[in-house]
């Protein structure tokens, strides 16, 4: 009988050291703790994930307690925590809907928008397209609209060349896809859905750089990145053909793909000071922060009214 | 002589059976071989100590490394194990050993264990949101994606321990009752450590099903971007899967290969667990 007992407890040995394994990583984080504390949680776009963590990054450098996470759930998904009082600030690549803004309100969740970095959505095509080099708003609507039939080039415009035309784009529920179908179908989420979408824009790249039609969409950052394999195409609103670029976009002649990303910070969490003090980190060092993320860093009145924008929010939680 | 019995037909036969199952055997070993040589070649220039020792990183993805995935996947499957495994065995136990067997209500919670261990695992995510993120507070922390984890192998657990239960031969508890223990001694004396081999792989197996996880700690807000170790169950916290999840999504290359080191790592961690699972079946195995 005492040898079976003793079977019984050889398993506890195995869970015992799975809790020993799981204390250490609990210890390492104790040792590096010092000055402030706290933390700090962002959720939101997976377009502005990577401005928020770089910010996140850099301010745990310099502030070791500090616990910065960042999720990439979604403009969507991320209001929906946010309005719950989940999270504390929440990523956007486009403004906060009514919907949205009521289910902050019912929550009693005060919020602020900040303009933090310059995104310029990129028409793509194959590098070895030599035929199309700019295309105007109405067609890329006649391309993208419901319903929409075109899947040659020819049917653009008649004097492109008999090419298929294989599409590719962002997954319908990025804030990317909700973007370009407002500004170019003219209403969010209106778009013909016989496309190849996905939420990966590697994807996207893939698929343009492998058929010599192809055509897509998607951030200048993921441009930029690929420029080796895709080409932009220029676009033309009525005011003639314009590359996407830092200065177009910046300037606003890249209309109407350029767009800004936003980030919402609640007024409630940032009368802690750990959560204000890395949003004031954030949007002193934005410039930075958003050249390390690949996107385009404000001009200096864009930054300017960062700054007074985010006293604004500051200047709230001394009232609450 | 075997050809003079069964005649050229059946030995025909018996030749294609043989490389049917040869080829179903082929298909599996070779599928995995494939991914394994293909994310140890991919990821191999980052298969180093950085990916242990170093945060995740946006900027430096040079030196970026996993830390806080991995000790994020060990809290979560270590209390996953402490919730799963006692809730599972005594279950399993109850409905064994000391349930009616042919009870209406007793086929009712048998028929529903079985079912829900085929429920999708998006759907324990989507009940662990609603309960113990919002209902119980504990928002998104380990101790929420370690209940949710739980929920989801309790089946798996339950319907392992029985079957090792069912194993142990009638004689062991006869034996025992006749020397005068009571049910209860019998079962927690005899039935349950004769059980113990079968029950440790199953739980194992169970346990690297939820280790590998990404869909429903995604909808309880396992997060993309950490850079610190969880410090408690309320803690925040991501997991090997979710943070393959993210890198993959990266567009630079760099982030592909770390992708691919970390694939390595949730596969070594893997077979660990099954190593330890095969080692305490030899350890424990008792032929009658």
């Amino acid at each position: 009988m005492a040898q079976h007992r003793r079977r019984l407890l050889l398993s506890t040995p195995v869970l015992a050291a799975v809790l020993v394994l799981s204390a250490c990583g609990g210890g390492n984080n104790a040792d590096s703790e010092s000055g402030a504390s706290g933390s700090v949680r962002v959720d939101g776009s997976s377009t502005v994930y990577p401005l928020s963590a770089i910010a996140a990054e850099d301010f745990q450098i310099a502030n070791p307690g500090v616990q910065v996470t960042v999720g990439n759930s979604g403009t969507g998904g991320g209001f929906e925590k946010f309005c719950r009082g989940e999270t504390d600030a929440n990523n956007a690549s486009r403004p906060i809907k009514d919907s949205e803004a009521e289910s902050c309100a019912a929550n009693g969740i005060d919020y602020g928008q900040l303009v933090v970095a310059i995104d310029a959505l990129t028409v793509v095509v194959n590098k070895d397209n030599d035929f199309a080099s700019c295309l105007t708003t109405d067609q890329l609507a006649a391309i993208w609209g419901p319903g929409s039939t075109i899947s040659n080039w020819n049917q653009v415009d008649p004097s492109f060349p008999d090419e298929p035309m294989p599409l590719f784009g962002p997954g319908t529920d990025s804030g990317t896809f909700d973007y370009f179908t407002d500004v170019i179908n003219g209403e969010e989420g209106s778009s013909r859905t016989d496309f190849t979408p996905s939420e990966d824009d590697n994807v996207v790249v893939q698929g343009v750089a492998g058929s010599k039609g192809g055509l897509g969409y998607f951030g200048y950052t993921y441009f930029e990145e690929n420029s080796d394999k895709l080409k932009a195409l220029e676009i033309d609103s009525g005011a003639g053909c314009v590359a996407p670029s830092e200065a177009t976009a910046r300037d606003g002649s890249y209309t109407p793909l350029s767009r800004p990303l936003f980030v919402y910070p609640s007024v409630q969490a940032l009368a802690d000071p750990t959560v204000a003090a890395f949003f004031q980190y954030y949007v002193d060092n934005d410039a930075e922060i958003a050249k390390g993320a690949l996107y385009i860093p404000l001009s200096d009145a864009d930054q300017a009214k960062l700054v007074t924008d985010f006293e604004a929010l500051l200047a709230q939680t001394g009232t609450q | 002589m075997q050809n003079q019995l069964a005649g050229r037909g059946t030995l025909l036969r018996d030749r294609v059976f043989m490389w049917l199952l040869f080829i179903s055997l082929a298909i599996g070993v070779l599928t995995l071989a494939i991914l394994l040589i293909y994310v140890t070649v991919k990821g191999w220039p980052r298969l180093d100590l950085r990916l242990f020792t170093n945060m995740p990183s946006v900027r430096d993805a040079q030196n970026a490394g996993a830390q806080s995935a991995i000790t994020g996947t060990i809290w979560v499957i270590s209390f996953t194990a402490l919730i799963a495994l006692p809730t599972g065995v005594l279950a399993a136990l109850h409905l064994e050993e000391f349930a009616r067997p042919d009870s209406r209500f007793q086929r009712f919670i048998e028929i529903n264990i079985q079912n829900l261990a085929a429920v999708p695992s998006i759907v324990y995510g989507i009940l662990g949101l609603a309960v113990f993120a919002r209902a119980l507070a504990l928002g998104q922390s380990v101790i929420t994606a370690s209940l949710t984890l739980a929920l989801l192998v309790l089946p798996v657990i339950i319907i392992s321990t029985r079957e090792a239960l069912r194993a142990v031969p009638r004689n062991i508890r006869d034996g025992s009752l006749a020397l005068g223990a009571t049910e209860w001694q019998t079962a927690y004396r005899q039935t349950l450590p004769a059980a113990i081999p079968g029950i440790a792989t199953g739980t194992i197996l169970a346990l690297s099903r939820a280790i590998g996880e990404a869909a429903p700690l995604l909808l309880l807000g396992a997060v993309s971007f950490i850079t610190f170790n969880p410090d408690g169950v309320l803690s925040g916290y991501t997991t090997l899967p979710i943070q393959i999840f993210n890198w993959t999504k990266e567009s630079r290359e760099e982030f592909q290969v770390l992708a691919a080191a970390t694939i390595v790592v949730l596969l070594l961690l893997l077979l660990a667990m099954n190593f330890v699972a095969i080692w305490i079946r030899n350890r424990t195995q008792k032929r009658w």
